[in-house]
């Protein structure tokens, strides 16, 4: 479904991507990791066309995506850092975004889920971390996408956002959607994805599911197998 | 744009309308004072207002980015937005109290439409430019301080600059240059352009002669417009340019 083909991104003197090759197939939750300014994020906006690559070639549903912009219709994204317009309101900003696809959209189930129904008219200035994050969600579930992304999507949850938020995952996936996560939380990770994407250095290190990867690093438990793989980075 | 401040504005200018003309008791008059607020101001609010609309809806803009919409509509549409909110200040603002003191009857309304015309030039020209400076520098307060200097470049420095090569080299024949420079310079082209019309030009001396024959003529006219245009479109195609290439 998505192929990143030979994909380079220098920010100065900064090489954050070298070389990358990645195929995503269809279906399925694919976990992005790896330390620190590892260009996981950089990855993810290259694929959205914030960030544009010095080189190489993103394919998204046999198409390439570079300067294009009709292709995001079926992409939804959650970005890693809330940061919405203080002065509007909840409810302003989601029909906002939602008069800006052509598309049906479903929040109010989300908002009943994520109780946000008495924070609607709020403004978003006001809102604490974790409301603007479950706002961040309800956006980025609310349209019926073949593909989502998810940067850091546990940032300032509680923990029953969170088990609502592992429910809707789980229900996007078995709808047959692909779903790429970055986190930093392994147990989110053990518990959600399918396949994991390791990368170092801008490339990637390691591709395939949890079990191959324990079995690699000889390693029973997901965090400490994953460290393995960074403690190489230091030495 | 969801703004007090071009409200502000807005009430600005329509209380500076009625106070000029209170005090001049002139349409005319009233013309010329105003045509050297509007010359320096417009740049200067463009600028202001340019710069701290882009660095404000940043997180907006990210937003947008990562929807199904192209990326020069999202700026243009930003541009656009912030250029004909003011545009809407200054003319409703200007022409309300004129329209009510009677100038539709007086000999002004030539000149007034043109200030207007001018104004609205201004304003296109320094929000383009300063949405070029904005995107093109990452750090706020940098980007402030730059479309701050440019628009003290183009109000002061350049006048200074202009004035003391007219007086160094001025056993040359400087008329093509003084046409010429001129031209660099959206706001010297735009007083210009209106003192010429107003019938003051004897104030401007002897390069006052040779602009009276370029601008006072029809062809000087057409082309200190087409000028003025390309000053509209040269920034918004760089921005344009630039903003293929950024990340965000």
């Amino acid at each position: 479904m998505i192929e990143f083909k030979n994909l380079h991104k220098r920010f100065g003197k900064l090489v954050v991507l070298d070389g990358l090759d990645l195929e995503i197939s269809k279906g399925g939750i694919f976990a992005i990791l790896g330390p620190n300014g590892s260009g996981k994020t950089t990855l993810i906006k290259c694929l959205l066309g914030m960030v544009i690559p010095n080189k190489g070639d993103i394919i998204f549903d046999k198409k390439s995506v570079l300067d294009k912009w009709a292709y995001r219709n079926n992409l939804n994204y959650l970005p890693q850092i809330a940061n919405f317009p203080p002065n509007l309101t909840v409810i302003e900003l989601i029909n906002m975004v939602k008069n800006l696809r052509p598309k049906d959209s479903d929040t109010e189930e989300l908002i009943e889920l994520f109780g946000l129904k008495s924070s609607l008219d709020k403004k978003l200035g006001n809102l604490s971390g974790g409301t603007k994050q479950k706002v961040n969600i309800v956006l980025a579930f609310m349209f019926d996408s073949d593909l989502i992304v998810l940067d850091e999507p546990t940032n300032g949850l509680d923990p029953i956002a969170l088990i609502h938020l592992k429910e809707i995952i789980q229900k996007e996936k078995d709808k047959g959607k692909t779903i790429l996560i970055t986190t930093h939380i392994m147990s989110f990770v053990d518990e959600v994805a399918d396949e994991i994407v390791f990368l170092l250095d801008g490339k990637i290190y390691f591709k395939g599911t949890i079990e191959a990867l324990k079995k690699q690093t000889n390693n029973d438990n997901l965090e400490h197998a994953i460290a393995n793989l960074i403690a190489k980075q230091y030495a | 744009m969801r703004s007090r401040w071009s409200y502000v504005y807005f009430l600005f200018y329509l209380i500076l309308g009625f106070v000029l003309l209170f005090l001049n008791n002139d349409v005319d008059k009233a013309v010329i004072t105003l045509m050297n607020i509007i010359i320096v101001l417009t740049p200067l609010i463009g600028t202001i207002f340019g710069v701290m609309y882009y660095y404000n809806s940043k997180e907006f803009t990210e937003l947008l980015l990562a929807q199904p919409i192209k990326r020069s509509k999202i700026f243009m549409g930003q541009y656009l937005g912030i250029s004909i909110s003011l545009t809407l200040s200054l003319v409703l603002g200007l022409g309300i109290p004129f329209v009510l003191y009677g100038l539709f009857k007086s000999a002004a309304i030539f000149n007034f439409s043109l200030l207007l015309v001018v104004g609205t030039f201004l304003n296109f020209i320094f929000v383009a430019l300063s949405y070029n400076i904005a995107l093109s520098t990452e750090n706020k307060i940098k980007g402030f301080g730059y479309a701050i200097l440019m628009w003290l470049f183009l109000a002061v420095i350049y006048d200074g600059i202009f004035l003391i090569s007219l007086v160094v080299f001025n056993s040359y024949p400087l008329d093509k240059f003084s046409l010429i420079a001129t031209m660099f310079n959206p706001i010297d082209l735009s007083r210009i352009l209106i003192l010429l019309k107003l019938d003051i030009s004897a104030l401007l001396g002897y390069t006052g002669a040779v602009f009276r024959k370029f601008f006072g003529t029809n062809f000087g006219m057409f082309i200190s417009m087409g000028v003025l245009v390309l000053w509209v479109l040269l920034p918004v195609l760089r921005m344009n340019l630039k903003l293929r290439k950024k990340d965000f």
